[in-house]
């Protein structure tokens, strides 16, 4: 059946007035995600086709991506590359639904932009793995029915051999998720302390010590979704900005006009980039341009929420409580809140240092520096 | 659908220009002529544009051109930049040709189009599509009289092409006094061009700033490719050049300014892409006042990060530097460029 005959076939049988219905019946159409597998979403079909899909259904109920954003744009394409036939099954269709929110336990206090060196144990008793540990920086976890986790099986291999990647029920016995106050007074991560984690081995994505490998999928998947998407020229936060430039003559001034326009065009051929990787992948020809658009988005970011401050010479703040957030608002909130949760947009899903490593390294092929912990046992590495 | 990719077509053009360019004009040839009684190449320039058939590239059929559209122009010149190359593509077949469309001077075009004629448009190469200063020439009759300096492309021109009074002229290149000076940029130089009583033909009609606005909108591809050569030039060098018994492109400090001007060397294709397939102001406007600068940038960076080599006349290095800084001025600076956005991107000052 053509695309257009099951987008047909769902509006006219699917009732908008009911999300999650909606979105099951989408999934079922294999119109969540077209390149994914028949039954499974998709329809096995080229991955640009989806974009005529998220066209055609524009006005119809859409998962909420601030809430499922770790479960669709990591925890997806790792099911779907590393699961079993089983665990695709049980996962894709409540995860595309919003039924059942995920979140990722990568970072540990010990182990950040050098996650390799994570210590979160796994120790196989029989059928099950007893998980011990802390992970640290966990957006949603207080929402969360499962997670993404990687742990370390094998302490005597180097870092890189001896992790094991699993998928973390969140509801058993021995999880423990405390909120952690962030600079904007919310809590939208949190500390998890695993304790006693008993996970069938049915949760485990992949091969035992094959974990980083795992994890390389999740983590690319993390930077194009975070960095991926090209809005309208002139929109997104240069538009917020902009907004408030017109409609405030009374906050000009010269040194701030040229300030503003050097963001607009930064920001304007930065989208056009975005634009253009598009292209390049609906063309099938990806080029290495992703792996940067997560830098160029976060700088700006962070200069446009500063200019925005600066120009409303704004010295409140909307809210200061500490409360659980539902997902990031960078447009409902306040100046200031966008201006400091936008501090968190070089840290998170790998820092602006670690980026230009891999732009360097993996796109320019400059060499590494050289290293002492590639080759030494992960129980003997220097902490 | 405007796509910023580049189509078969153009892959092959770039591919026959840069083919040509390695075989004839390697930065060794180029660093030998700049010092020469004759700067521009115009032996290269022959083949290129009559073998090749880049003189045509903008030319209706009807007038003997290849009709091709700006992307293809884009893409010599991204070609034509990466060489530092002194051929008198960009003065003559994109700015001079621009202006005699906008006059329909047909005689002139098949000539343009055919390679035989080499045209220079006599109007400062600082001249912006914003503010347009009065003209320095004026027309009496069939006969021009004054002077316009900063030209660039006057030395290689067979035929200059004047604007006065709203009309665009044209007068013999023999007719006129050229008078040369030393250039900041040795592989486009400019001269001061004057007219006393010069014999002129009157071409037409010609609406100087839009001329100038399509120029500019296609020097952002010249510049991308400048920062390029670059750019892929000093990933080389870091890459072979040891200090402390490492390549010195293993050090962080390095790498990530390399990985940072990679970022801006991006978005510079991507502005530069959008500009030749949209020659709206809003498009020109925000290529130049990008790419000027990242050009500038790279090439500086490049200067420094190859060291005391980078300060040489040897090197070529100096020739991209040179030539990103006055195509930086040419045309409008990036200041001039941000300026305009104010208008067009509605954010009054
Ligand atoms: C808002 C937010 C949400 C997050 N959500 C999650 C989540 O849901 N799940 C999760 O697992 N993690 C999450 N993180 C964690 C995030 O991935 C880490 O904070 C990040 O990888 C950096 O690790 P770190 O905090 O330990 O800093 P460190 O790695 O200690 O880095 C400290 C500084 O040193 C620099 N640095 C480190 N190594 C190098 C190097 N080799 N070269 C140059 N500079 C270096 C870094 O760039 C940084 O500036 C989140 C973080 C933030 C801010």
């Amino acid at each position: 059946m053509d695309v257009r005959d099951r987008i047909a076939g769902l509006l006219a049988s699917a009732d908008p007035a009911d999300q999650v219905g909606f979105l099951r019946a989408r999934f079922e159409a294999g119109l969540a995600w077209v390149h994914f597998p028949e039954g499974l979403g998709g329809l096995g079909a080229p991955r640009d086709l989806q974009q005529v899909v998220e066209k055609e259904l524009a006005h119809t109920p859409q998962p909420n991506i601030g809430l499922q954003a770790i479960g669709l744009g990591m925890a997806a394409p790792t099911i779907l590359a590393f699961g079993t036939q089983e665990q695709k099954e049980r996962f894709l269709r409540p995860l595309y639904t919003g039924e059942e929110i995920w979140c990722q336990l990568f970072s540990e206090p010990g182990a950040g932009s050098d996650l390799a060196t994570l210590a979160t144990r796994a120790v196989r008793d029989g059928d099950e793995w007893v998980v011990d540990g802390q992970k640290v920086w966990t957006s949603g976890a207080h929402h969360a029915r499962w997670a993404i986790l990687v742990t370390r099986t094998d302490p005597d291999v180097p870092k890189h051999r001896g992790m094991t990647y699993f998928v973390c029920d969140m509801s058993a016995p021995g999880v423990e998720v405390r909120p952690l106050r962030q600079i904007t007074g919310e809590a939208e991560f949190n500390e998890v302390f695993l304790t006693g984690v008993r996970l069938s081995d049915d949760l485990r994505l992949g091969e035992v010590g094959d974990g980083w490998r795992v994890a390389q999928t999740t983590l690319m998947n993390e930077r194009v979704a975070i960095g991926g998407t090209p809005g309208r020229r002139g929109g997104g936060m240069i538009g917020v900005v902009s907004d408030t430039w017109r409609s405030r003559p009374d906050l000009r001034t010269p040194e701030l006009h040229q300030r503003l326009l050097k963001l607009w065009v930064e920001s304007e051929v930065t989208r056009l980039s975005a634009v253009r990787l598009r292209e390049q992948l609906a063309a099938g020809q990806p080029g290495p341009e992703g792996s940067g658009m997560k830098l160029s988005f976060a700088k700006l970011n962070q200069e446009l929420t500063g200019l925005d401050l600066e120009l409303r010479r704004d010295l409140g703040y909307d809210d200061w409580s500490f409360r659980r957030s539902e997902d990031v608002d960078m447009l409902g909130r306040g100046p200031g809140y966008r201006y400091l949760r936008a501090k968190g947009n070089s840290i998170e899903g790998g820092t602006s240092e670690i980026l230009r490593n891999i732009v360097s390294e993996r796109v320019l092929g400059l060499p590494s520096e050289p290293r002492i912990d590639k080759d030494v046992p992960w129980k003997d590495l220097p902490r | 659908m405007t796509t910023l990719l580049y189509t078969e077509v153009e892959e092959e053009l770039r591919a026959a220009v840069r083919a040509l360019l390695a075989d004839r004009c390697p930065p060794s040839a180029v660093l030998k002529r700049v010092e020469s009684p004759a700067p521009y190449d115009l032996d290269l320039w022959k083949t290129l544009s009559r073998e090749i058939g880049v003189a045509g590239l903008l030319i209706p059929e009807s007038y003997g051109g290849a009709g091709a559209s700006a992307s293809e122009v884009a893409v010599v010149l991204e070609e034509l930049g990466r060489g530092a190359a002194p051929v008198p593509f960009f003065t003559s077949s994109v700015l001079a040709t621009r202006a005699a469309l906008d006059a329909g001077a047909a005689d002139l075009l098949g000539r343009l189009a055919s390679g035989d004629t080499t045209a220079a448009l006599a109007v400062p190469f600082t001249a912006t599509p914003y503010h347009r200063a009065a003209d320095t020439v004026e027309a009496s009759g069939t006969t021009l009289t004054g002077t316009v300096a900063d030209v660039a492309g006057a030395e290689a021109a067979d035929v200059l092409l004047v604007p006065a009074g709203g009309a665009l002229y044209l007068v013999e290149a023999g007719h006129a006094e050229i008078t040369t000076r030393p250039s900041l940029d040795l592989t486009r130089p400019v001269a001061t061009v004057a007219f006393s009583g010069a014999a002129a033909a009157r071409l037409g009609s010609c609406d100087v700033a839009e001329v100038l606005r399509f120029g500019a909108g296609l020097l952002a591809s010249e510049q991308l490719g400048v920062a390029e050569w670059c750019l892929e030039t000093t990933l080389a060098y870091v890459r072979e050049r040891h200090q402390f018994a490492r390549p010195i492109g293993s050090f962080q400090a390095i790498k990530h300014r390399l990985a940072d001007l990679w970022l801006d060397v991006v978005r510079a294709r991507a502005a530069a892409r959008n500009a030749a397939a949209d020659t709206s102001p809003l498009a020109v406007a925000v290529a130049q006042a990008w790419n000027a600068g990242v050009a500038v940038h790279v090439a500086e960076e490049a200067v420094q990060l190859h060291g005391g080599i980078g300060m040489t006349w040897e090197h070529p290095i100096h020739l991209y530097l040179k030539r990103a800084k006055a195509t930086e001025i040419a045309l409008g600076t990036p200041g001039d460029h941000r300026a305009a956005l104010a208008e067009l991107a509605d954010l009054p000052g």
